[in-house]
């Protein structure tokens, strides 16, 4: 009773650090990018969220902020990136085109990074709001704290693959 | 647009200028496909025409409205000393889709070029470097012709819902991969 | 992957990808440079990471539907596009928009040119290291975007204009929010331009970088600021006035070196221009209708459309058909935040349109990019890029 007592302690603990101290990658790519830039701005001050400095390199980032649509020939490089990314990480997709494709349903664009890459929160809008990027951020870090992440989560799956002695990726289920 | 410019072009070259009008006030002269290095030439070098910038080339596709030729090359020029505009129109053949290219006399027609050939598949003869440039290169067709379904993806990353496409279609059940609200 | 794994043809060279995903705030790009050292022999612009699609998506829309497109095309300045488009859409049909509704354009028009500027001035700065004036800039930004919010809507994709005039007229104490606002707007600018204009570093980095002569931008089909800072005087405002700019007493800035720093400083100064431009509009708005009511062209109000059949006839023909212009095609270009923003429509009488071809200006710019940089160093890359403010949505569109 005592271990697990304090090692779930020490997991909020950690999660709690990880939470005040994102490090976003911006992966901007279209209009929602102007409200991003707003979003650092003095008025919707994204600092005071611990998540301020973007690391524009991917192996020093958790959070990736897909910010704009992704268009078909961007996937490959956005695919690329969230993999270079070292665990935990978690995505953001920031408005409408990358949640769903927005209004551009055409033979250029992905409809939703999801389909590539696993999202976390997704943020609607045209472009959203920075107060509904901030709404987000903190349920984000909801999530962070309660360790429901995507790939949070991930890591206990692994440890149980492992367990069960499977192979990376395959199904209990058989 | 100058209707003088136009005057000058029916006068200099009375057997390439097909036909002309002026719509809204922009004057238009649909040439023969051969002559238009000739006659760009000409407008970009004759005193008192100068007609120094290439200000837009683009390509239309009539394919639904009947017209035969299929495809109209459009150019748009400019004269920044005597600020006069002219357009011509190249009318181009699904059957012979080619048009000579102005890549030697303006700079950025190069660019232009490229984008009518990722868009609409016209070739141009002489062009340096005729490769895509708004797509990627494992794109197959032409997504601005008419006869292109609007949203025909051809996804770079390979997702699980490509390969139940693929059967399908293998299997003659759908036409084009699959997207939300279904496919048009 | 093949585009940016591949080495530029050039063996004794060291390739280095820049993008697509990139720091530089500007648009998402790709620019290998084959480097000897830090010097740049050989480099290749590869657009079209944001490729959307809107010419295909125009054709499958009615004419008053594109307007949402047309916003998200060069985004920093919505307004400029929204009207672009639509006065290419009455220039097909031969109509004009009413008095107020041209004061109102220009008016909203100028502010999106200032916003435009303004967010250059942002990420110019910022991607060289400067992070004081990105912030000025955001508080300034913001702002105006408030006033833009309060007249439309939207604080960024407005879609305030309609074919025939705008949406809606200007709120209650619109013109004493704005004659309020112009003076901060304008100590941000100063601030702006006491921090860099003569800044050691900034002139260090800018001057004499990227030379391109008058002859070439004009090959290049360069329009708007990049042109002007070439030394060449062609502004669509004052060379085929449109809307009500021949009514507007402004100066058009030209540069005289074609460098990065002339480039800026056209732009520097197109902002207080815009806001002289503002106030004369302001000073000189009459009061009227700010739409037309030509029943083919608009729909009608709403009341009228709950309560006579005509009317809803009316409102449902407009709708579901679109609006039909009569047969033929037309260019039609005004001064977008780049240059000159063309659209060529070709109309074949229906609700939709046979070709919706937008001409952006930052496209041009972008085929000048390689040339740009060649010969020049690996760090004079990004200020370059920022100085031909491409912007991803209209240049791939």
């Amino acid at each position: 009773m005592g271990v697990e007592f304090a090692t779930g302690k020490l997991a909020d603990a950690v999660n709690w650090a990880r939470k005040f101290s994102l490090f976003q990658y911006p992966f901007v790519t279209a209009c929602c990018g102007m409200e991003y830039m707003a979003l650092w701005g003095p008025r919707y001050d994204v600092a005071r969220f611990g998540a301020e400095f973007p690391r524009f390199s991917p192996r020093q980032a958790d959070m990736l902020m897909v910010v704009g649509t992704v268009t078909e020939r961007q996937g490959p490089v956005l695919k690329r990136i969230y993999e270079q990314i070292t665990e935990p990480k978690w995505v953001i997709s920031f408005g409408v085109c990358a949640s769903s494709g927005g209004f551009y349903q055409n033979y250029a664009t992905m409809p939703g990074i999801d389909h590539i890459i696993p999202v976390d929160v997704y943020i609607p809008g045209c472009p959203p709001r920075p107060e509904a990027v901030l709404d987000a951020l903190i349920m984000l870090q909801q999530k962070i704290q309660d360790g429901k992440g995507w790939s949070q989560r991930q890591y206990w799956v692994e440890r149980e693959r492992e367990r069960l002695g499977l192979a990376p990726g395959q199904s209990a289920g058989g | 647009m100058s209707k003088q410019v136009l005057d000058r072009l029916c006068q200099r070259f009375p057997e390439a200028v097909l036909e002309t009008h002026g719509f809204r006030g922009d004057e238009t002269a649909v040439v023969r496909r051969e002559e238009i290095g000739a006659i760009v030439r000409w407008l970009r070098d004759e005193p008192g025409l100068e007609m120094s910038m290439l200000t837009d080339m683009t390509a239309v596709d009539f394919l639904q409205q009947g017209h035969d030729p299929r495809f109209e090359v459009v150019y748009h020029l400019f004269s920044v000393p005597h600020k006069h505009r002219l357009r011509l129109k190249v009318q181009v053949p699904e059957q012979d889709i080619q048009v000579p290219s102005l890549a030697g006399l303006y700079k950025i027609a190069d660019w232009l070029e490229r984008e009518i050939w990722d868009m609409y598949g016209i070739r141009f003869k002489g062009h340096p470097n005729l490769k895509r440039i708004l797509l990627y290169e494992e794109f197959v067709g032409h997504p601005l012709r008419k006869d292109y379904p609007k949203d025909r993806r051809q996804p770079l990353v390979r997702r699980p819902e490509n390969e139940i496409a693929e059967v399908l279609a293998r299997r003659g059940k759908a036409r084009s991969l699959p997207t939300p609200g279904g496919a048009r | 992957m093949t585009t940016t794994d591949r080495d530029l043809e050039a063996p004794d060279l060291t390739t280095v990808n820049m993008g697509p995903s990139h720091p530089a705030m500007h648009g998402t790009i790709h620019i290998k440079v084959g480097l000897e050292g830090e010097l740049i022999r050989k480099a290749e612009v590869n657009i079209g990471y944001l490729h959307r699609g809107f010419e295909k998506e125009a054709e499958a829309h009615s004419w008053q539907q594109i307007f949402p497109y047309t916003d998200r095309l060069n985004y920093v300045s919505p307004m400029l596009n929204n009207v672009g488009y639509a006065l290419a859409v009455e220039k097909l049909l031969g109509i004009t928009a009413p008095e107020r509704a041209q004061y109102l354009r220009v008016i909203v028009g100028e502010i999106a040119r200032i916003c435009d500027h303004l967010t250059y001035m942002a990420a110019q700065t910022m991607e060289m290291g400067a992070f004081t004036p990105y912030f000025y800039v955001m508080k300034g930004r913001d702002w105006l975007w408030d006033l833009l919010e309060e007249i439309s809507g939207a604080r960024l994709t407005h879609s305030y204009v309609r074919i025939g005039g705008v949406a809606w007229d200007l709120p209650e104490g619109f013109k004493e929010k704005t004659l309020e606002l112009l003076p901060r707007i304008d100590t941000v600018v100063v601030e702006l331009d006491k921090l860099m204009t003569r800044n050691r570093i900034f002139l260090d980095r800018m001057q004499n970088i990227a030379v391109i002569s008058a002859e070439e931008a004009v090959s290049y089909g360069w329009t708007g600021p990049c042109l002007r800072g070439s030394g060449v005087d062609y502004d669509v405002r004052k060379t085929h006035p449109y809307l009500v700019y021949d009514r507007m007493d402004f100066e058009i800035p030209i540069g005289t070196d074609g460098d990065n720093m002339d480039r800026y400083l056209v732009r520097m100064e197109e902002m207080r221009q815009s806001a002289r431009i503002i106030r004369q509009a302001l000073e000189q708005i009459p009061p009227g209708p700010v739409c037309t009511d030509d029943k083919l062209v608009v729909i009608p109000r709403k009341a009228a459309t709950y309560n006579t059949i005509e009317e809803m006839i009316n409102h449902f023909k407009l709708v579901i058909d679109g609006i039909r212009p009569p047969v033929g095609e037309v260019y039609s270009y005004t001064e977008a935040g780049n240059g000159e923003l063309g659209f060529y429509l070709v109309s074949d009488g229906t609700g939709r349109p046979v070709k919706c071809r937008v001409r952006p200006p930052c496209f041009m710019g972008m085929a000048a990019l390689e040339r740009m940089i060649t010969g020049h160093m690996v760090a004079d890359v990004i200020p370059t890029f920022d100085t031909i403010n491409m912007i991803g949505g209209e240049c791939d569109r």
